[in-house]
């Protein structure tokens, strides 16, 4: 029930009542996305948007600038603990 | 799958634990007695145990369920009111599939609905809804439960019924806040935690701000994090920061999903739909000052208390559980005298055997059970010593 599944918009379904269809994993569901328009967004440029599902409502849109940072403290984490390790053993 | 498989990654996994490792090594309370660092949402405790995270972090680390189960936490009462409302006839019941097992002092859900009574699983509320619709003569009752995360669901399902003009649809609401759980959990005369894993999709709904109080009053780092394995290791490593860099923050290691200021249109549905109870009782942790909220009057007639006979039930937590203890971090779940003997996932007891998101459930299905039972021989042992 908490647990929320990444999900990319394919169409709008419904303007009105702000449904649109929603592919997740392969499955396609109509999903509410009142939760994730704003004037910055929207309804209709929310097509190709990638988005976290919660009991059928997107209830985020997932950053993908974001994520990618995230994965890049971690790469550089790996990376100095190489470089220290390959130190250690010229030393 | 994408934003999933990248947070698996075992190699990055095994940087942050050498990174853990030694930043373990730098923090002086860590010679004496092992860290306490809770994480509050069920949903991490059920990842931590899937993926075993607790096996591979270095021993002196010790990771605290906290009482972020909205299934585990609902007091028996409330569930037998519940099935009081699926035996009213006339009624079709319907709830997310969780909530479905949960035993009321008698019976649970399922046992109504093998009794003959119309109840039904939902994957959303928006779903119950459309069994409304679809049965005009029926009156459709959603037990509504759950954190902050989906409150916005079903705020909006009402509004939804409202603009459509649906009658026959209600809410047994039993939703619950977090800021409030946590300070109880703060405030616990018990309390042993040294920082918090903080919850993620709570936090996406209502940002980062109201944890300050955490890091001002209380002293304790708190990260909110996602639900990856690397997701929760990072977030670890961010709180073993904190200590040994002498900060005390809150930190968001979930950017990706979790803006600063939360989600505002979610915040206005639930402002709109919503507003506290004075009190809400809890499994475990027995009443919190508004810490559930109540439909508003404006909204009465989605309201299914105000709407139905709900008996409003109070059954006591059987005396022998010791899950309140465990919720503080002040025992682990193998320590409360009935783990695994009284209370097991099959007969549960307690509110943490109830729900796979439950501390004890968890343990139970994933822990090992050899070193558990050990680890009690060498407690009993220690005590007998003393």
């Amino acid at each position: 029930m908490c647990l929320g599944i990444p999900g990319q918009i394919i169409k709008i379904t419904n303007p009105e009542h702000k449904l649109g269809l929603v592919d997740i994993s392969g499955v396609q569901r109509e999903v509410n996305l009142a939760c994730i328009i704003d004037e910055e967004h929207p309804l209709e440029s929310c097509v190709g948007d990638w988005v976290l599902v919660h009991v059928g409502f997107a209830m985020s849109r997932i950053d993908e600038e974001e994520a990618a940072m995230t994965l890049q403290i971690l790469t550089e984490l790996g990376e100095v603990q190489s470089e220290l390790e390959s130190m250690q053993v010229k030393s | 799958m994408k934003y999933v498989d990248e947070f698996r990654d075992p190699q990055k996994a095994k940087f942050l634990l050498h990174e853990i490792e030694s930043l373990v090594n730098q923090i002086e309370v860590c010679k004496h007695r092992p860290l306490f660092v809770m994480e509050v949402c069920g949903g991490h405790t059920h990842s931590i145990f899937r993926y075993g995270l607790e096996s591979i972090l270095p021993d002196r680390i010790e990771l605290v369920h906290g009482p972020g189960c909205p299934v585990c936490v609902l007091p028996m009462g409330r569930v037998d009111d519940c099935v009081a409302l699926a035996e009213t006839p006339g009624v079709i019941l319907t709830t997310f599939g969780d909530a479905m097992r949960v035993c009321g002092s008698k019976k649970s859900l399922l046992d109504a609905k093998a009794e003959g009574c119309d109840v039904r699983m939902v994957y959303s509320p928006l779903d119950a809804l459309q069994i409304a619709r679809q049965n005009p003569s029926k009156q459709v009752v959603f037990f509504a439960l759950g954190f902050e995360t989906t409150i916005p669901s079903t705020a909006l399902t009402v509004l939804q019924a409202e603009a459509e003009g649906i009658e026959n649809f209600s809410l047994f609401c039993n939703h619950i806040t977090i800021i409030p759980t946590i300070k109880a959990v703060l405030d616990s005369p018990k309390l042993r935690i040294d920082g918090f894993i903080g919850p993620g999709h709570v936090s996406m709904v209502i940002g980062k701000t109201p944890y300050q109080f955490i890091a001002d009053r209380y002293h304790r780092p708190f990260v909110i994090a996602g639900f990856e394995p690397l997701d929760i290791l990072q977030s670890l490593w961010m709180v073993l920061k904190q200590i040994t860099e002498g900060r005390v923050e809150v930190e968001n290691q979930y950017k990706r999903v979790v803006p600063e200021g939360g989600n505002q249109a979610a915040l206005e549905a639930i402002a709109k739909v919503f507003e506290l109870r004075e009190f809400f009782e809890w499994r475990g942790l027995g009443s919190i000052d508004r810490s559930g909220v109540r439909i508003r009057e404006a909204y009465a007639k989605y309201d299914a208390e105000r709407k139905f006979q709900v008996p409003d039930l109070k059954v006591a937590d059987p005396k022998a559980c010791q899950c309140g203890e465990v919720l503080t971090g002040a025992i682990k779940p193998w320590e409360c005298k009935v783990f695994g003997n009284a209370c097991t996932p099959e007969t549960p007891l307690g509110a943490l055997m109830v729900s796979s998101e439950g501390a004890c459930a968890a343990y139970y299905q994933y822990g090992d059970l050899e070193k558990i039972q050990q680890k009690k021989v060498q407690k009993q042992e220690t005590a007998t010593v003393s």
